[in-house]
């Protein structure tokens, strides 16, 4: 289901993940500082755990079938006081202060003067992502967040209607978005490439195919691509264009989605500024192509089951045409790619 | 000392008619009029059965959702019925099996584990059961109507506000659910006074059989956890029907109250089902190894801090909430704290398993089972213990794989092997050797195959909760053994069944009896009355250590061998030591706790589906019956009686003495628990958002709330001076009815002051969380000064009908505990609605 963007071009380096589905969204299969500890730390549990299981299947075989003498020795208090109190007492105690000491780590602003800023709002299904641009002006868009490799990223966590989680497996671990509070989460990629985020609190109706996408990129790519971002939506030259975007003006598309430099400022919906430099439409496993673009104008409720856009079927053909080739006309975010 | 024959209480031989006077006494209703019985075997077969019914419907809902998961991206359930169907799978498992049935086997067991003819309050039993079998059969027919609640058994809001979940799903969940708690409640209380109660004369604290234990740690909980609930689902139903805003963050509520209150319930929920479980494996392991348990102390200690460490959990399921620091660290040390006791009670099995030989029949392979599915969850909780794999854990089915190791390892395979481990206590026939190997087997291979690969697609990334996932993620294999492996579990459970048509034989008389050759009075011989007389117990291991006690028994050399009175009667013993205190004379069969639950129910379910009138008159007609049935409740006192070795007992007791008192005790604590939760809710949500506090010149003037104070002050003494005035043994004059009567008024009187007064100085509930929050102190003082009404007005019926007097005095005892609780309750809460705005500004 993965491709390269329909724009071609500015990820192609990094998209070396893009093709192969069961790593992105893997707990064991880091691709960020804060996962790569945690795995380490899982891997030590998992350690544990077995070592502990095999000790209480021992002793309980030996129950069964030991020698006299093993089993008076584990019929004693002595015995399960020492196996059942002493032995987890000290190894839980080690356990937990590795496990207090990494979790405080994570916990800590990061006091690198470069972090980069964004906010991600959960919405029933979708999320809205803000990025800082110069000057700090925001600059919106969905469902998709780029991120810098190797440098620290805090994420701002809101929620707009109930409650989300915020999870990125690869990256680190999950935090949930809370209607009325803001919360905070720290995460470092390492490795160039696409990583899978879902929701982790359900959410109603179609919560599981809340999910987005994180693309990591080299610093310099990550620069230059929000600057174009920042940059308001590609004009119509076109014929069929001009046509779509009255079309998108006159059907009242803009009450709900803003499209930067145009009449469309709504904010009930993603923003559509830049829609045609995206992978996906409606759900990730979607990819941005005409017919799926087409399909969700018209027939979302299949697509989505629930979601707040209601399907446009009063639009003919050649109308559709247009609007869908508007909406594809707008990447500027690829074009200097 | 109970083998030489001087001691024993009673002389043989036994007059003639003596046993056969107590069968017919203690003689069930016939056919169809069964439903009339309130003793605790028929009682606790009902009980056991329902909620075995659940599990199977709960059950089937699991594997729906198996073949949905089988492969991805799925249509075989829509998404809005997977979601439904996943909600009612945790809820009924939770709330109408897992607490349930232990709550039932403890109604079967308890009373002749303990060498009691039966539960003290028989027909609060049965209200129990059949409050829980009504309400628990409508709430799940709600799937049947597309009305199931969907927003998960944990009901976070604001998914489940009225904005976002309009439907009446959640509100036959707020009410379905709050109501089945009640008959939790209702249960426990049973329960406690039974344990405390009724154990057999010498049956002292350290020789109780370690079921008996479990159970009243069990219902301890579920006094001070339940109420946490109860709390939040009131608060929740009360903001989706009129709009007080307690979890709505734009007017100052909070959604993380929610989690809070309902973790505080139910995390001690785990631990709530799984120390009864406990309790039957430290009951099965030593009869089936022959050995005494080792370690009795350390294991009741072990279950004390098991209950006490459980409600300082909750926090670990909102790891990922974005709390402080030090929270997660004080909450991440709790969670493994936790594991130590659990430690302790393994190596005890461990060890009475080696000092004896355990022999390896059905039983034992479950509790095998139980040992290495249970220790298997047991470390998996260690790992989500830790805060940063929480992170990653949480909400995965690495915790779906976790809890059902956890659960089902910890409760369900215990609970099987007490059904194959109890069938001949309760039975003509045993369960079968044959069937049940491969019932285990296939349960437990079905088991580990469903849910092992679990943890696995968790790490993988999968989330929990969703109806489907697309294939690109690489989770269908792992999906797909976990489906095979859940039907294989099924395929178990359906063998039993099998079994359980060909070889359950239910009877009280003649049962197969003691085959596994078991330590404990649930194994003398039995019939409808119990034990024929009730034993001198002096170990722990009753059966073993006292040669020749169940013919002893039998015969009716011991207490009680047959009715004094001539009605169903037990011995009240005291709650420590086990000396005979009084003898209680206990109900028969009547319609009215039946009636009495269905008008219950009725009422709630009316409620959600908002027919108020209809509701009013269910509830009126469910408080009547209650009122019927407690009319010959607490009889005139007899003269005291010889139950054998000259103890003479009195038949009557008032005061700390009376089981009734106890019982009240106990409702105190839960009505006590509910408020502190109210409590804790008021300062949490001005931590949250002080700035919807009112200055101090916003508030109702001061004399208000000292007007109601001076109200409530006053009606306690005008009880104390009602009760100075009971007649002595006739009515004289009217004094006591009209003092009783104008305490009742004073109350209420009080309770309108401070609304009148609030609602004067501006204050609406729906504007802000500080408005809910003061009506909401006013609710949980209605809720209290209408029983209190309603029990004034039961006192003085009784007084004019001659049924209360100095000494006949129950009724007015508990309506004083009653209302002075009320009136404390009622002053904390005018000090917090008046005091603390004040003290904050």
């Amino acid at each position: 289901m993965r491709r390269a963007p329909a724009g071609g071009g500015i990820l192609a380096g990094s998209l070396l993940l893009g093709g192969c589905g069961r790593d992105v969204q893997s707990v064991l299969a880091p691709g960020g500082i804060q996962a790569a500890q945690i795995a380490d730390l899982a891997w030590l549990l998992f350690g544990f755990g077995t070592l502990v299981l095999a000790m209480v299947v021992a002793a309980v075989w030996l129950a069964l079938r030991g020698s006299s003498r093993i089993r008076r020795i584990l019929a004693r208090e002595n015995a399960v006081l020492t196996l059942g109190i002493a032995f987890p007492a000290v190894t839980l105690t080690l356990l937990l202060g590795y496990g207090v000491w990494l979790m405080r780590s994570h916990l800590d602003l990061p006091r690198d003067r470069n972090a980069v800023g964004i906010e991600v709002v959960g919405e029933q299904w979708w999320w809205r992502v803000t990025y800082s641009g110069a000057h700090g002006t925001p600059i919106a868009s969905a469902n998709e967040i780029r991120i810098p490799v190797g440098v620290p990223v805090g994420f701002k966590l809101r929620a707009a209607d109930v409650i989300h989680s915020f999870w990125v497996p690869s990256l680190g671990g999950k935090v949930d978005m809370i209607p009325g509070r803001t919360t905070q989460l720290h995460l470092t990629a390492e490795r160039p490439g696409i990583y899978r985020g879902q929701c982790a609190e359900y959410c109603g109706g179609p919560h599981a195919l809340m999910a987005f996408e994180v693309m990591a990129m080299p610093a310099a790519d990550y620069a230059a691509w929000l600057q174009r971002a920042a940059e308001p939506a590609t004009t119509p030259v076109s014929e069929i264009t001009q046509r779509g975007q009255s079309l998108f003006l006159a059907t009242g598309c803009g009450a709900c989605h803003a499209v930067r430099g145009t009449s469309a400022t709504g904010t009930l919906g993603p923003d559509l500024t830049h829609i045609g430099a995206r992978r996906s439409v409606g759900i990730d496993t979607l990819p941005l192509t005409r017919e799926n673009l087409t399909r969700f104008i018209t027939d979302g409720q299949h697509v989505k089951p629930g979601n707040l856009m209601p399907e446009f079927r009063v639009l003919q053909p050649p109308e559709l045409d247009a609007l869908v080739t508007y909406l594809l006309s707008l990447k500027v975010a690829d074009r200097h790619g | 000392m109970a083998d030489t024959a001087p001691e024993y209480p009673n002389r043989l031989p036994r007059p003639r008619r003596e046993q056969a006077e107590l069968a017919a006494i203690w003689a069930r209703p016939r056919s169809w009029r069964i439903v009339t019985d309130v003793n605790n075997t028929v009682i606790g077969y009902f009980y056991v059965g329902t909620a075995m019914l659940f599990f199977l419907l709960a059950g089937i809902l699991a594997l729906l959702m198996r073949l949905q998961l089988a492969v991805p991206s799925n249509t075989f359930l829509s998404q809005e019925t997977y979601n439904q169907i996943f909600t009612m799978h945790g809820t009924v498992m939770m709330f109408l099996f897992a607490v349930p049935v232990v709550e039932a086997m403890g109604i079967l067991l308890l009373p002749q584990m303990l060498g009691a003819r039966d539960q003290p309050f028989p027909r609060l039993g049965a209200f129990a059961f059949w409050a829980y079998f009504v309400g628990g059969l409508i709430f799940f027919s709600t799937l049947f109507f597309d009305l199931a609640p969907s927003g998960g058994w944990f009901m976070y809001p604001p998914l489940t506000s009225s904005q976002f979940s309009p439907g009446m799903g959640a509100d036959f969940w707020l009410l379905g659910i709050g109501f089945i708690e009640i008959s939790a409640i209702a249960g426990a209380i049973e329960i406690i006074v039974g344990v405390l109660r009724t154990r057999a004369p010498g049956m002292t604290l350290d020789k109780m059989p370690m079921f008996g234990w479990t159970m009243l740690i069990f219902a301890g909980m579920i006094v001070f956890a339940f109420p946490a609930v109860i709390l939040a689902t009131l608060l929740l139903e009360l903001e989706r029907t009129f709009d007080w805003p307690f979890f709505i963050a734009a007017r100052g509520g909070d959604a993380l109250l929610w989690q809070h209150l309902f973790w505080f319930f139910g995390h001690p929920e785990v631990y709530i089902i799984f120390l009864p479980a406990a309790g039957m494996v430290s009951m099965i392991v030593p009869a089936m190894s022959g050995a005494t348990l080792v370690g009795y102390r350390f294991v009741v200690v072990a279950l004390i801090a098991t209950g006490f460490f459980s409600f300082g959990l909750w926090v670990h399921h909102m790891f990922t909430t974005g709390i402080p620091a030090l929270s997660l660290s004080f909450f991440s040390a709790a969670s493994m704290a936790v594991a130590l006791p659990s430690g302790i009670q393994i190596f005890a099995w461990i060890a009475t398993i080696a000092s004896g030989r355990l022999r390896l029949l059905t039983p034992s392979l479950f509790v095998l089972g139980f040992l290495f599915i249970f220790t298997l969850g047991g470390l998996t909780g260690v790992m989500v213990a830790m805060v940063p794999f929480d992170w990653q854990a949480h909400d995965t089915y690495f915790v779906v794989a976790h809890f059902h190791y956890v659960l089902v390892g910890g409760m369900v395979f215990p609970l099987f092997a007490a059904f194959y481990y109890w069938t001949p206590a309760f039975s003509r026939r045993t369960l079968s050797e044959r069937l049940g190997r491969w019932t285990f087997w296939l349960m437990f291979a079905g088991f580990n195959i469903a849910f092992f690969p679990m943890h696995i697609s968790g790490l993988m990334g999968m989330p929990r909760r969703v109806y489907t996932y697309p294939a690109v993620m690489g989770w269908d294999v792992l999906n797909m053994i976990s489906t095979i492996g859940a039907f294989l579990f099924a395929a178990g459970i359906a063998l039993f069944l099998i079994d359980l048509v060909r070889n359950l034989r239910p009877s009280l008389s003649d049962t197969a009896g003691n085959i596994w050759k078991a330590a404990t009075l649930e194994w003398l011989p039995n019939d409808v009355y119990g034990p024929r007389s009730i034993p001198i117990v002096t170990s722990v291991d009753p059966l073993w250590d006292q040669p020749h006690l169940a013919e002893d028994v039998e015969a009716g050399r011991y207490y009680l061998p047959g009715s004094i009175t001539g009605r169903r009667e037990t011995i009240v013993t005291s709650p420590i030591e086990a000396t005979p205190q009084y003898l209680l004379s206990l109900p028969g069969p009547g319609w009215t706790p039946l009636l009495a639950a269905i008008f219950t129910a009725a009422f709630f379910m009316l409620l959600t589906v908002k027919a108020v009138t209809l509701a009013v008159i269910c509830g009126a007609l469910a408080v009547a019956m209650v009122i019927v049935w407690m009319w010959d409740s607490d009889p005139k006192p007899l003269a005291a009686v010889d139950i054998g070795s000259g103890i003479k007992l009195p038949t009557y007791a008032a005061g700390s003495l009376s089981h009734s008192w106890w019982a009240m005790i106990v409702l105190l604590l839960v009505a006590g628990s509910l408020y502190l939760a109210y409590v804790f809710s008021y300062l949490y949500l001005w931590t949250v958002s002080p700035q919807f506090w009112p200055k101090p010149a916003a508030l109702a003037p001061v004399t208000a709330p000292a007007v109601s104070a001076l109200l409530l002050v006053a009606g306690s003494a005008i009880l104390v001076a009602a009760g100075r005035l009971l007649p002595r043994n006739r009515r004289s004059g009217r004094r006591f009815e009209v003092l009783a009567g104008l305490a009742a008024v004073t109350l209420a009187a009080a309770l309108m002051t401070e609304v009148s007064a609030q609602w004067r100085a501006g204050l609406r509930p729906e504007t802000d969380i500080h408005g809910a929050l003061v009506y909401m102190a006013a609710f949980l003082q209605a809720q209290m000064v209408l029983p209190v009404v309603i029990m004034a007005g039961f006192a003085v019926a009784r007084s004019l009908g001659g049924r209360l007097d100095r000494e006949q005095r129950v009724v007015f005892d508990n309506l004083s505990l009653l209302y002075h609780y009320t009136v404390g309750q009622s002053l904390l809460g005018l000090l917090l609605a008046h005091g603390f705005p004040r003290l904050a500004a």
